[in-house]
């Protein structure tokens, strides 16, 4: 076969196999390419965020407005804290946002859906959301019942 | 009983004497980066080996995507969790299968070429005349095969996942009615960028190495019989599958521990 | 200069030896192929090795070109050590070494052309319009200059060892190596290679060897018979001279008769042993 048409083919080849890495990366594992640009980051303090991940939804009345960064531990009061990536410029979400990890269906992956506040005064980048409840764990809640039960 | 053990220990030996004529093939032949003048030389090769495994590729993609999207709808349809399909799907591609499927693939299409190729240039004399006229085929024939090899095994691979993936959304979404979004954003939820995309290309180039190495040495090492360039061509194709394979399940360990 | 060093200065033949072999020894694992080897071959002649198959002539055609290593001996082309050589000063010897292989060895990936430039293009930063012609010039030489578009699987067997020899001689080497250039030609491609052979080592002033055991067309052409048998020459000399040899191997050899030294039966018990007993055992 002529060179020409082996080295287009070749550089189609090469383009494809570039696209298909770029298409792995942004579209199937998520990562967002322009992330940096106009985001900022909230921390929530939860007592258990059983089963909560990386890169998890934030939403608020069901609408996707970010990603959970990244979580930590803190080793002092037992809690995790968890930091939250939310869209947009800070000054979109009031002072007394809450926080709560909810789970898709009975069985799907769990996420952080936002409560809307009343305050005036919004959260800046780096703030600490006050209000937050946990995730509900189904092995605590089957005790409790059994305890209460019991107790009756 | 003594013979046994002493065919036995042959047989070690001449394994390791082939080892050991493979390194320095393999490092007589990397030896420094490829000039620029032997750049159309790799790009030939890729064609041979890339482009034109591509349709194989493509089309066992396609259906293994589309099966594993149908085999996983139909299991998770029963805990009520359809919307993991995308996600069980791309961490089965992306993990295990697009690297093991597709290196198993390029061995038998185009490890098996590149054998027989070399095999019938060695039995044709025509390493050894190049020799003679004073170039040296390790760097004219061995090396551009290499790179070439290397290079194209985890674009395929890539591409693989991307086919299969898409392969799978046919199914669940416009065959079996699944959400699309749900669809996607199961995936991103849960897919990371290297703890899954990253570690199964690191093993696709891992498997691109030792594929293109045997396929190139068994090549280079035939028998100059028509026998032998047959026996050499079978032998790329089976030591290639059980190296990935056993590649892989030590890969997998050590890049996934949490499984341990 | 000391008397001894001029009294053998005048003893030293017109011709100058091209090869020099002594006491060549090498081993094919256990394999005795060569046993104290030593032959000369003069520079300008066409000399020719002989005898019978799997005696090492074409391992010996490997030697002199340095692709392979011998155990012990020496082997000089144009008085340098080719066993003792460096990678590089071997690739360097090699350009002015041209070999024929029994096979033609084109590379099948490249037209007739570009075969022929191969060599050129390997080691020379000519132009393309001078290689263009070099490669032609050498076509015409072997009657090809027509045939440079085709590709090698579509030329005959003839052919393809012509363009082969254009190849080989495309760096006008002062050494031609022809490994069994008669075999498997029809008789007038024959006659075209020993016809070409000779017109070529005349035409470039080299020198040729030549391995075959096509007796007479060998004959014919060469200017000396070294025969092989058993890693050794064990005869030596002009094509007539050999004719005559005292030795029954050599003459069963040159006259080609199926029985005598050489025997017909790969060695066995008697036939009527092993028909009537041999099953019993």
């Amino acid at each position: 076969m002529h060179m020409r048409t082996v080295e287009i083919s070749v550089g189609a080849f090469v383009l494809a196999g570039a696209l298909a890495l770029v298409f792995l990366a942004v579209k199937v594992s998520g990562v967002n390419l322009s992330q940096s640009s106009d985001s900022y980051v909230v921390q929530a303090r939860f007592d258990d965020v059983a089963g909560l991940r990386p890169r998890a939804k934030v939403s608020m009345a069901g609408v996707t407005v970010g990603r959970v960064a990244r979580i930590e531990v803190d080793m002092e009061y037992g809690e995790a804290i968890v930091y939250l990536e939310i869209q947009g410029q800070p000054g979109n979400l009031s002072l007394d946002t809450g926080a709560q990890i909810l789970t898709e269906g009975i069985l799907g992956a769990r996420y952080v859906s936002l409560l809307p506040g009343a305050d005036v005064e919004t959260l800046a980048d780096g703030d600490l959301i006050e209000e937050t409840q946990g995730a509900l764990v189904l092995e605590n809640l089957v005790g409790d019942l059994i305890t209460r039960l019991g107790a009756s | 009983m003594m013979d046994l053990v002493r065919a036995l220990g042959d047989r070690s030996l001449e394994r390791l004497g082939s080892l050991g004529r493979a390194s320095v093939m393999w490092a007589a032949a990397l030896w420094g980066l490829p000039r620029l003048s032997e750049l159309p030389l790799v790009i030939r090769q890729i064609y041979n080996v890339g482009v034109l495994s591509l349709i194989i590729i493509v089309l066992s993609a396609f259906s293994i995507g589309a099966v594993i999207a149908l085999q996983f709808y139909t299991q998770l349809a029963r805990f009520g969790a359809e919307d993991a399909v995308g996600l069980g799907l791309a961490l089965v591609l992306l993990r295990e299968l697009g690297p093991v499927v597709t290196g198993l693939l390029f061995a038998g299409r185009a490890g098996s070429a590149v054998t027989a190729e070399i095999g019938l240039m060695k039995t044709t004399e025509q390493l050894s005349s190049m020799e003679m006229m004073g170039v040296d085929p390790l760097r004219r024939i061995v090396a551009p095969r290499l790179w070439a090899g290397m290079i194209s095994l985890p674009l395929l691979t890539a591409m693989f996942n991307v086919v299969a993936i898409y392969g799978g959304m046919v199914v669940a979404v416009e065959w079996l009615g699944s959400d699309v979004g749900s669809f996607w954003s199961g995936m991103q939820d849960s897919v990371e960028l290297w703890e899954d995309v990253g570690k199964g290309m690191v093993k696709s180039v891992l498997f691109a190495i030792v594929v293109t190495w045997i396929a190139v040495f068994q090549g280079y090492d035939t028998d100059p019989t028509p026998e032998g360039i047959g026996l050499a061509t079978t032998r790329t194709v089976v030591t290639s599958s059980v190296m990935i394979l056993a590649m892989d399940f030590i890969l997998t360990l050590s890049m996934y521990g949490e499984f341990k | 200069m000391t008397e001894a060093a001029a009294g053998q200065a005048v003893q030293t033949p017109v011709v100058t030896p091209l090869i020099e072999i002594e006491d060549l020894v090498f081993r094919r694992g256990e394999r005795l192929i060569f046993d104290g080897l030593s032959m000369t071959v003069p520079t300008g002649s066409i000399t020719a090795l002989m005898g019978p198959s799997g005696c090492g002539k074409t391992t010996l055609l490997r030697i002199i070109g340095g692709q392979l290593k011998p155990d012990s001996g020496s082997v000089r082309v144009r008085g340098r050590d080719v066993t003792r050589l460096k990678r590089a000063e071997l690739l360097e010897l090699r350009k002015d070494i041209g070999m024929l292989f029994q096979s033609s060895a084109l590379f099948t990936d490249l037209s007739v052309f570009e075969n022929v430039a191969f060599p050129l293009r390997e080691h020379t930063d000519l132009p393309e319009d001078a290689i263009r012609d070099l490669v032609l010039i050498k076509l015409n030489s072997v009657g090809l200059r027509g045939a440079r578009d085709l590709m090698p699987s579509q030329l005959s067997g003839g052919m393809a060892r012509r363009v082969a020899l254009a190849r080989a001689i495309a760096l006008d080497p002062c050494l031609l190596m022809y490994d069994e250039p008669f075999t498997g030609q029809d008789p007038i491609s024959m006659g075209v290679v020993v016809s070409l052979i000779r017109r070529l080592n005349s035409a470039l002033g080299a020198t040729s060897l030549l391995v075959s055991h096509d007796i007479h067309e060998t004959a014919g052409i060469s200017d000396e018979i070294f025969i092989l048998d058993a890693g050794k020459v064990v005869a030596g000399g002009e094509p007539s001279a050999l004719a005559n040899h005292e030795s029954d191997r050599v003459r069963q050899f040159i006259t080609g008769s199926p029985d005598g030294p050489v025997p017909f039966h790969y060695p066995a018990d008697e036939l009527a042993y092993d028909l009537l007993g041999g099953f019993r055992r």
